[in-house]
């Protein structure tokens, strides 16, 4: 392979540079990536970086062993080949490739109605978080459209910030539907207790504002005046670009092997969120927006790419994620979205704390723990042995 | 070889003590990770680089 072409600078981007280059690979190496910047870390977006007034200069990933690499940043692919093996980028260029990584990741669900020109953010890149954390004072009055995790550590960072009011508004029953109604009213009493006013159960009507924006108005008619808006309602994957290309997309996502080999075209792997494949414990195509799948998925899948594992490694790690809001670290092992009932194993209010074990049928699936670093430690353990028990990675 | 663990940037995600549990260890009500071992044997050394690739802070370094 001579040249290898990298779409997409965020984590999972930039540990496929890594990877390529930690397993020997040292042919040409281009990065395309529609931001501006070079690779950083997210998660401190919707929490310290919300806090903060620094550039976010820490959360920069270290490059000093990517000197090689040619970045070609601020224009994003547009387009792709994969039978003459060329992506075209939006400012024209077309850039050729032996072995190709699509690491596009995913983008804020914009809000689906109309929006005023200032007041409303969306919460994905530096820029946005940058934008958000200048218009918000502690006059300010926060609403947040979205009770998941982006939402509630936003809104716990604004009310650790002394904001004079921040609510939160969800269309679900309960806060954080994926971690299942017991933690969840946890999460909303470690909220509420803590100044954040939780509305759940409850469409957006509308966003009201024209030069900006002046409130978020409920179905029914309830009206909750807003200076600033946060819209977290979701991702939606970054795979337009590949539309006519012939690879296969499910609801957006690029559907790949359990290798991460991209089915519909040749020499072409996938990694991190913008991803549907078969993880081999769950047997159908999952796609899984956490950090850590990214971190895992990129060498797994240049080492297949470079054809340096063989056979070829399957993904198949267990997922986890974690999540900080006020003095709770939260944290989760395992495949949520499998969950058919939850079970509170144990829970101190004033601690706070809590473990709770998720299980489909019978079979314990995934768990979830606030401020239980050890807990949740033994059930990734716990979980890695029943996925490596069911999973049986053939040979390709 | 030698362990360098900044407890500044550590976030008490664990990962570090998945992957090298000689090495790292985290109580439930610890706020960072400890070093259980600053100078392991040799044999640790491939744990302790997957520990370094896996944190998500980068709080883990070795120095030879």
């Amino acid at each position: 392979m001579q040249r290898l072409v990298v779409v997409g600078g965020g984590l999972g981007g930039h540990r496929a540079l890594l990877a390529a280059r930690e397993l020997g690979y040292d042919g040409q190496v281009v990065l395309i990536s529609g931001e501006r910047h070079r690779p950083y870390d997210r998660p401190p977006l919707s929490k310290e970086m919300l806090a903060s007034d620094d550039d976010g200069g820490r959360h920069f990933y270290p490059c000093e062993d990517l000197e090689h690499v040619e970045w070609k940043l601020g224009s994003p692919a547009i387009g792709l080949d994969p039978v003459r093996q060329t992506v075209t980028l939006a400012d024209g260029e077309a850039v050729g490739y032996d072995g190709l990584v699509i690491a596009t990741g995913r983008r804020a669900r914009p809000w689906p109605g109309p929006v005023p020109a200032a007041g409303l953010f969306m919460i994905r890149d530096l820029d946005d978080a940058v934008a958000m954390r200048a218009a918000v004072t502690e006059d300010s009055n926060v609403v947040i459209v979205g009770a998941g995790f982006i939402g509630l550590e936003a809104a716990a960072t604004f009310v650790q910030r002394g904001t004079r009011s921040v609510t939160v508004v969800g269309n679900t029953p309960h806060v954080l539907p994926v971690i299942g109604a017991e933690a969840a009213a946890s999460v909303q009493r470690i909220h509420q207790d803590r100044g954040v006013t939780i509305r759940c159960g409850v469409n957006v009507d509308r966003i009201e504002g024209t030069e900006r924006v002046e409130a978020v108005v409920l179905e029914g008619g309830e009206r909750l005046p807003a200076d600033v808006v946060l819209v977290a309602i979701g991702s939606v994957p970054n795979s337009e670009w590949l539309a006519g290309s012939g690879i296969e997309l499910l609801d957006g996502n690029v559907v790949c092997d359990e290798f991460c080999a991209v089915q519909g075209a040749a020499n072409v792997m996938a990694v991190g969120d913008v991803v549907a494949w078969p993880h081999p414990y769950v047997g159908e195509l999952v796609a899984i927006e956490h950090w850590a799948i990214a971190r895992d998925m990129a060498p797994i899948a240049v080492g297949n790419l470079l054809g340096v594992n063989t056979p070829p490694k399957a993904m198949a790690t267990v997922p986890t994620f974690w999540s900080d809001q006020f003095d709770v670290k939260m944290k989760s092992a395992g495949f949520l979205s499998l969950a058919t009932s939850f079970k509170v194993i144990e829970e101190d209010v004033t601690r706070p704390s809590l473990v709770v074990e998720a299980f489909r049928g019978e079979e314990l699936v995934a768990a979830v723990a606030f401020n239980k670093n050890k807990a949740i430690i033994g059930y990734q353990r716990r979980l890695a042995e029943l996925v490596g028990q069911r999973v049986n990675a053939p040979a390709k | 070889m030698k362990v360098m663990f900044d407890k500044d940037f550590c976030a008490a995600h664990g990962d570090c003590v998945l992957v090298a549990p000689d090495v790292f260890d985290l109580g439930d009500d610890d706020d960072v990770a400890v070093v259980l071992d600053e100078t392991p044997p040799e044999d640790q050394r491939a744990n302790v680089e997957m520990a370094v690739k896996v944190c998500p802070v980068g709080a883990i370094r070795i120095e030879e």
